[in-house]
């Protein structure tokens, strides 16, 4: 078998929301099929639902306002698998005005030998490779975590902060409190 | 699932967090190096997607946006081409999405505010699954050349951009499709920030005159290879023992 290099990535450039979040873009008027990833919580599934706030910042602190983020994450029961009540793959790009970005999801349990995470996939102009990193919670028991380990005294920047609907989160692309990003 | 892990990510053909002449890197690359981490379930999955999440419609551009008889203005374009593992294998039922710019350079978008017009007959916005061989075509009409704020006299080449999915979100690639013989390709900062030649090449699509259809539509072949796994490790065990 030969072995193939992998394509090279590219920016996905401040118009991504044309592909990606098409009727954020204004192009649902015409034949398009649904939003992709629009919606995790899909019928009445068991489990708590939760809302995510997510902002991107770059390093002048300024919100990032034409990110693409994709969220992937277990159910209530730990599994990668979904079902027609809930999608474990949710998509949104962040307000063009605000920077904020919504998620509306059920809090994740404990995949076997991991606590409980999302994996959050960010991609942006200026972004030459999409940067993954991933979400703990603060309400969890993080401590035998293996990859939150691996952040050291950096693993505070991929806790978020407990909200009343849910949880928010701050991803700062450079700086001091610059997020640890992973090479999976 | 396949339980095999992908092989360590090949950094070589990817653009660098920062590059100085691509200005909006400058605010957005992060200055520590990436965290190495060992693939866990969470890195080894990811979503899919059946046909039935698409519209009849939405792998051609030509009419997917346009009113009743009537069609997208440019050059006529199929663009075809496989999706392949590291290891050439065909790599089947996964989503592809596109979008470009229409044939004057002008985006469908909010914030595109370039001279050339909007085309009422063009969205720029495509989508397909790869089928069982992996294949996958979109008709479109060519993306003209852009011009973009970048602090010079930057004109952006002609191109398609493409977002794929693969078995697992280790997988999951956003690039750009070029066009064979594109002189902007050697000018573009975006481009160019590939760090090796060869790399960048294999984002150039081929004119296809096979795939061409006579007196209707020019081709252009691109083919897409996701981060492969693992080579398996065979116990090298004598026959018969
Ligand atoms: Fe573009």
């Amino acid at each position: 078998m030969p072995q193939l290099k992998e394509s090279p990535s590219q920016t996905a450039g401040p118009y991504v929301h044309i592909g990606c979040t098409p009727q954020m873009a204004g192009l649902e008027a015409r034949a398009m099929g649904p939003q992709l990833g629009e919606r995790m919580v899909l019928g009445s599934p068991t489990g708590d639902r939760i809302t995510l706030d997510l902002h991107v910042f770059d390093g002048a602190g300024d919100a990032v306002t034409d990110a693409l983020i994709e969220i992937w994450q277990p159910t209530p029961q730990g599994q990668f698998t979904g079902d027609d009540q809930f999608c474990n793959w949710g998509r949104q790009a962040t307000d063009l005005t605000s920077g904020q970005a919504v998620f509306q999801t059920l809090k994740p349990g404990a995949p076997v030998g991991q606590a409980p995470h999302i994996l959050v996939w960010i991609v942006a102009r200026g972004i030459g490779l999409g940067l993954t990193t991933r979400i703990y919670f603060p309400d969890e028991d993080n401590a035998d975590d293996p990859v939150l380990a691996l952040a050291g005294d950096r693993a505070a920047t991929l806790i978020a902060r407990k909200t009343a609907g849910g949880y928010a989160h701050a991803v700062h692309l450079q700086g001091p409190s610059e997020t640890v990003f992973f090479d999976v | 699932m396949d339980d095999t892990p992908f092989a360590p990510r090949d950094f070589s053909v990817h653009p660098p967090p920062l590059w100085p002449d691509y200005r909006s890197t400058h605010l957005r690359a992060p200055q520590q190096p990436l965290l190495q981490m060992p693939q866990t379930q969470t890195e080894m999955t990811g979503p899919t997607f059946g046909h039935a999440a698409l519209g009849p419609l939405d792998s051609d551009l030509i009419v997917n946006y346009a009113a009743a008889g009537q069609s997208a203005q440019g050059p006529r374009i199929l663009v075809h081409g496989k999706l392949l593992d590291g290891q050439g294998r065909a790599v089947p039922g996964k989503l592809i999405e596109v979008w470009q710019a229409n044939a004057g350079g002008r985006y469908r978008h909010v914030n595109d505010g370039y001279l050339a017009p909007l085309d009422d007959n063009f969205g720029g916005c495509g989508r397909c699954i790869t089928a069982p061989d992996g294949s996958f075509a979109f008709r479109t009409v060519q993306p003209g050349p852009y011009p973009w704020p970048n602090g010079g006299n930057d004109w952006r080449p002609a191109h398609i951009h493409f977002s794929v999915f693969g078995d697992g979100f280790a997988q999951r690639l956003i690039t750009q499709m070029y066009f064979e013989g594109d002189p902007h390709i050697a000018r573009c900062p975006i481009a160019q920030s590939i760090p090796d030649a060869a790399a960048l090449d294999r984002l150039v699509a081929r004119l296809d005159m096979d795939r061409t259809v006579a007196m209707d539509i020019r081709a252009y072949r691109f083919d897409i290879v996701l981060r492969g796994r693992q080579a398996t490790v065979f116990e090298n065990k004598p026959q018969g023992t």
